[in-house]
């Protein structure tokens, strides 16, 4: 019994994390159609950013972290600019290869400045228990990550439905034409997306590596939980990556539960395939088939 | 300079790939008129109005509007001219409310600063969005989205209104409606191109007509008094023009 109820609030509480780490796929996807290849190692090298500031130059942790995403946000707005938006109007292909070289360019840039050695940020507060009773228990980094999870989607939501740039956003998500024709230069609009997408990827990443060990290698296993909570949660669909990223989390722990702990990520997937079959789109997709 | 012209194509080329789509088209449109465009499926109409509205660049040929150059401009910067335009199928943005369809007409800065007072006059207009205000547009009517996408242009306070194919697909009783509005607006000093599959009716409710056949233009003239059999002719191609 406790170790179900441990389970499933462990299962809840990683689901807020892998939200935090599928949304700005899920943003770049619902604004451009564009499977961005290097989100998760985007992720891992913020990751060694905020270790690098940390660790080898001494910054305090709040404040690596602005660092990182402004760096980030700098990152993602010359490769949209530069990259991306040189590409993307000649269909998928193209701007996939160039975020598939961005990735493999950031995997082995990390690798020769780091080897293969394992990292972790791990803050003093990650590996304490803030919560402790008989039934659960609950750490402070899966605490953390399940509390900034949640304020990065009410902030992202707030940003796409109240703000001028937010609708901007969306309205280039629903029709890039008829976006143009109201006056939106679409191409900004993407690189703000992407800068916005980073920004979240910088968190995931920081989120991460607070909370696992991580390598120069390791964007690729976050790309791939990207994917199930984008595709569980319907793409492009902001509250959709919260509710894909729950279920994804429940659907791991629970399946270690039930099946073994060996069996943790494929009974994630095999559940992932089964909504795929029920709800090709996701649960909450906004997409419409053009 | 004409100040009485607001718009005029010169010459203009423009291609997709290698395809030439409208070959040497130039046209003016006056000031506070109705002005259409007729022509069969694949004239080149709507190639030509997304190239004025700088979605296409012409390859040759040059795009003035109220005595300024704007060829090859970007088309938020021609948007913020006063140029406007609801595109062919409407193209309202499915995803967002009446409401935010209005604001993103309104994206402009210039017009961003008025788009309250736009809004009201938008709602006055067609008292049926401000019933479906908190809707989202893809529940609407094929009228109700032409009307949502005729308005989402007056949200950017323009001095021209282009619209292609104003008509496609709606019921004889949507379609006069709406050519009511556009009286309407056309009454408040805003001058209108248009676009109408139906030539008798496109006719009929402008005041100086093109006719476009393959990528050209064949034929001008006051509405009124374009020989309606010639017109027929160009519009289905017997093609003593080509
Ligand atoms: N994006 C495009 N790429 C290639 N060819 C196009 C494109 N859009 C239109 N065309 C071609 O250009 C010609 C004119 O099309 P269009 O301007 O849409 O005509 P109309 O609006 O009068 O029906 C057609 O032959 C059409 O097939
Ligand atoms: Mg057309």
């Amino acid at each position: 019994m406790q170790l179900l109820i441990q389970s499933i609030i462990t299962g809840i509480l990683l689901g807020g994390l892998y939200a935090a780490i599928g949304v700005g796929m899920s943003i770049i996807f619902g604004i451009m159609g564009l499977t961005n290849i290097a989100h998760g190692n985007l992720m891992i090298l913020s990751a060694f950013f905020v270790l690098i500031f940390t660790t080898a130059m001494g910054v305090n942790l709040i404040s690596s972290i602005l660092i990182a995403i402004v760096l980030m946000v700098i990152i993602g707005f010359l490769f949209q600019k530069f990259l991306v938006n040189a590409v993307i109007d000649k269909g998928d292909t193209p701007a996939l290869l160039v975020t598939f070289g961005l990735s493999i360019i950031i995997q082995n840039i990390l690798e020769i400045i780091f080897g293969a050695d394992a990292r972790s940020i791990r803050s003093n507060f990650a590996t304490v228990n803030v919560v402790d009773t008989e039934y659960f228990s609950i750490s402070g980094a899966y605490l953390t990550n399940f509390i900034v999870a949640i304020l990065v989607i009410a902030a992202l939501t707030l940003i796409f439905n109240k703000t001028d740039i937010g609708r901007a956003i969306r309205a280039t998500s629903d029709n890039t034409k008829a976006a143009e024709l109201m006056g939106v230069h679409t191409k900004f609009i993407f690189a703000v997306a992407m800068a916005i997408a980073m920004v979240t990827a910088c968190i995931a990443g920081f989120l991460v590596g607070n909370t696992f060990v991580f390598y120069p290698y390791s964007g690729t296993q976050y790309l791939i939980i990207a994917f199930g909570v984008v595709v569980i949660g319907g793409m492009g669909s902001i509250v959709g990556t919260l509710l894909g990223g729950m279920i994804l989390g429940l659907a791991q722990l629970l399946g270690a539960y039930f099946f073994g702990t060996g069996n943790q990520i494929l009974s994630g997937y095999i559940f992932m395939l089964i909504i795929l079959t029920i709800k090709p789109d996701g649960l909450l997709s906004n997409k419409k088939r053009a | 300079m004409n100040k009485d012209i607001i718009l005029s194509v010169e010459d203009i080329d423009v291609y997709y790939g290698d395809f030439l789509a409208i070959h040497n088209v130039s046209m003016n449109v006056k000031a506070g008129t109705i002005t259409s465009i007729i022509g069969a499926n694949g004239a080149g109409k709507t190639t030509l109005l997304d190239t004025i509205m700088g979605l296409n660049k012409p390859r040759k040929g040059k795009i003035v509007f109220e005595g300024e150059d704007i060829t090859g401009m970007r088309t938020s910067a021609i948007v913020r001219k006063g140029l406007s335009m609801a595109p062919e199928g409407s193209m309202v943005f499915e995803g967002m409310s009446v409401k935010e369809n209005l604001l993103m007409g309104a994206y402009a800065p210039k017009s961003r600063k008025m788009r309250s007072e736009l809004m009201e006059k938008v709602f006055l207009l067609f008292p049926v969005l401000k019933e479906k205000e908190n809707q989202l547009a893809t529940f609407l009517s094929g009228g109700q989205r032409q009307m949502l996408a005729i308005a989402r242009t007056i949200m950017s306070n323009p001095k021209l209104i282009i619209c292609d194919e104003i008509s496609l697909g709606l019921a004889p009783v949507i379609i006069n409606d709406i050519y009511d509005k556009v009286k309407e607006i056309n009454e408040t000093g805003i001058t209108f191109l248009i676009i109408d599959q139906e030539v008798q009716r496109s006719i009929e409710h402008s005041d100086y007509s093109y006719v476009m056949v393959s990528g050209s233009i064949v034929l001008q003239g006051v509405a009124s008094e374009l020989p309606e059999d010639e017109v027929k002719d160009a519009f289905f191609g017997i093609n003593k023009y080509a």
